[in-house]
């Protein structure tokens, strides 16, 4: 039984208030809140078994190498990978989708190659491959965004073709809320003998994703946005096209064997991992893994399906208050992003967080896409698990009084 | 709520100038001409300023998008700047920074900002300073690159 009651009480923050009101945590896709369950995992690590990873044959690095290796196993198993040499850890989503751009595609664009991408993504999926195209002489395209807010998947006829050589998505937009159809895409993809990378960074926290069903090549996320510490990320890439790939950074950990001219590499996927990885919040994002699976991918969705549609049904009370993105609460994630007319999202941002509302205001790392929707900035809402209808009642009466502050009211002048 | 703090930053003379921006026509042939944007939230601010022959700022034009600070600011900045020289504008500008960065000011200074005082109260939001600061750091690059095309 999913109940967010229960879960709230995993998550000491959301008991704090700000400015004195109990706080309203509603900037989920900017980073979620931390069980502890999680912040315990970390914990444990470094005060019981702490040890550099894959090194030592003490005790202590055979406990840290097998709980580090087990965490790679569970985000393995979540994201429904075959194997779990397929999952490297980074940073975060951005530095999984520069591994790809440095490496894959730095070798593989050629002159006149094109990189097909979407008019809606993260600048963390979008100056990546500028800077690579740039380099290659490789031409970037974009698939165009409907009014709706949807992908114009009618223009794939014209945009892919033989010189297409990836194309790179967003499943869930961060600004639009929009779910992406991956698996039309990455089909599409390799039908014009193109690869698929896919922006995972606000899907895999939210909802079950199947990167054998999806078909895609590679699969990009971030573990601070799915219950997990900052400072550790994943890249998913299909084992046929990793065996072909070179290595990104190189140093220790990564190679097989070193003499003074030349060095041979490491098995997969050692080889993308140079360095002492980040193995204490691997650890910690597989113990993220672990409290999702305890609720169950399909609740969270269905939680978070629930509460947005809450959220759509009750921003149709505020006239001034445009919803960005589709307005079917099953097309999107779950998230809001909005424009209001007479109040600029800076404002209400601070507004509301003087109710004690966190709520995300600019343009979300997104500027492209606002500029096409003739914004400088929106605000946006963003749910998780432990969110609850309240909430939103508390966003809406808050938007309602920002709104009465900023266009209507007249105050006595000071 | 604590509106006292609220008030405090959106006082009733900035949300008017918000509201109601002064000197919204664009001026296409004042000698200065400068725009520019906190790329951070995306506020955009223009800047024409209007010259007559013994250099003195004759009409100001401002245009822009953005939160209720940095367009109240622009506002604001366009009705205290008319007759002053360029040279005093900038000194202004220098106490304005000045009182936004929590610094003393002589109280012939407090005067000459006029309501731009009433953006005092921004201090208490270290964030937003930034938004109250934006028109006056364009103005000063419309300003040195009037100057270097003077020679």
């Amino acid at each position: 039984m999913f109940d967010p009651r229960a879960i709230r009480k995993d998550f000491p923050i959301l008991s704090r208030t700000v400015h004195g009101k109990p706080l309203v945590y509603l900037d989920n896709a900017a980073t979620s809140q931390k069980p502890r369950q999680v912040v315990q995992a970390l914990a444990e690590c470094y005060e019981s078994y702490n040890s550099n990873v894959h090194r030592g044959v003490h005790t202590l690095s055979m406990e840290a190498t097998d709980r580090y290796e087990a965490a790679r196993k569970k985000v393995a198993e979540f994201i429904h990978a075959p194997s779990d040499r397929q999952i490297i850890f980074t940073r975060n989503t951005t530095e999984s989708i520069n591994l790809v751009a440095h490496t894959w595609a730095r070798e593989r664009l050629g002159q006149g190659d094109e990189v097909l991408t979407t008019e809606m993504e993260h600048h963390s999926n979008l100056v990546p491959w500028q800077q690579v195209a740039a380099e290659r002489g490789a031409r970037l395209r974009f698939i165009p965004v409907t009014p709706e807010g949807t992908l114009d998947l009618s223009t794939l006829d014209s945009l892919l073709n033989e010189r297409t050589r990836l194309v790179a998505a967003v499943h869930t937009s961060n600004v639009l809320g929009t779910i992406n159809p991956i698996q039309e895409l990455a089909r599409r993809a390799h039908e014009a003998g193109a690869l698929m990378l896919v922006d995972g960074a606000q899907s895999v926290p939210h909802m079950p994703v199947d990167v054998q069903a999806l078909d895609c090549d590679f699969l990009a996320f971030s573990a601070h946005k799915m219950l997990g510490p900052t400072g550790i990320g994943v890249l998913y890439v299909k084992e046929s096209v990793l065996e072909g790939m070179e290595p990104f950074l190189r140093g220790g950990e990564m190679v097989r064997e070193v003499w003074y001219e030349r060095a041979t590499w490491n098995e997969l996927p050692f080889r993308f991992e140079a360095g002492t990885p980040n193995f204490a919040d691997a650890i910690a994002l597989g113990a993220a893994v672990d409290y999702l699976n305890a609720l169950g991918m399909d609740s969270v969705r269905q939680h978070e399906v629930e509460i947005t549609r809450y959220a759509l049904e009750a921003f149709r009370e505020l006239e001034d208050v445009e919803v960005l993105g589709p307005r079917d609460g099953n097309l999107r994630g779950g998230l809001i992003a909005f424009s209001v007319s007479g109040a600029h999202p800076h404002d209400l941002g601070t507004f509301l967080d003087r109710e004690g509302i966190a709520l995300r205001t600019g343009h979300h790392c997104v500027m492209p896409l606002h500029r096409k929707l003739g914004l400088t900035a929106s605000a946006r809402a963003s749910f998780y698990v432990y969110n609850v209808s309240e909430e939103v009642d508390t966003l809406v009466h808050g938007l309602k009084r920002a709104l009465d502050y900023f266009t209507h009211a007249v105050r006595r002048a000071r | 709520m604590q509106l006292d703090e609220l008030d405090d930053l959106y006082r009733e003379v900035i949300l008017d100038h918000y509201r109601r921006s002064r000197n919204p026509q664009h001026l296409a042939d004042a000698e200065v001409q400068a725009d520019g944007n906190n790329p951070f939230c995306g506020d955009e601010v223009a800047l024409q300023v209007k010259l007559n022959g013994r250099g003195v700022i004759q009409a100001m034009g401002r245009q822009g998008k953005g939160c209720a600070i940095s367009q109240a600011s622009a506002s604001m900045l366009t009705e205290v700047l008319q007759g002053k020289t360029l040279q005093e504008a900038e000194r202004l500008g220098r106490a304005f920074r000045r009182m936004m960065q929590g610094e003393p000011l002589q109280a012939q200074e407090r005067e000459a900002l006029g309501p731009l005082e009433a953006l005092e109260g921004v201090r208490k939001f270290p964030i937003r300073i930034k938004c109250a600061l934006l028109a006056w750091s364009i103005l000063e690059e419309g300003v040195e690159s009037y100057r270097r095309r003077q020679g």
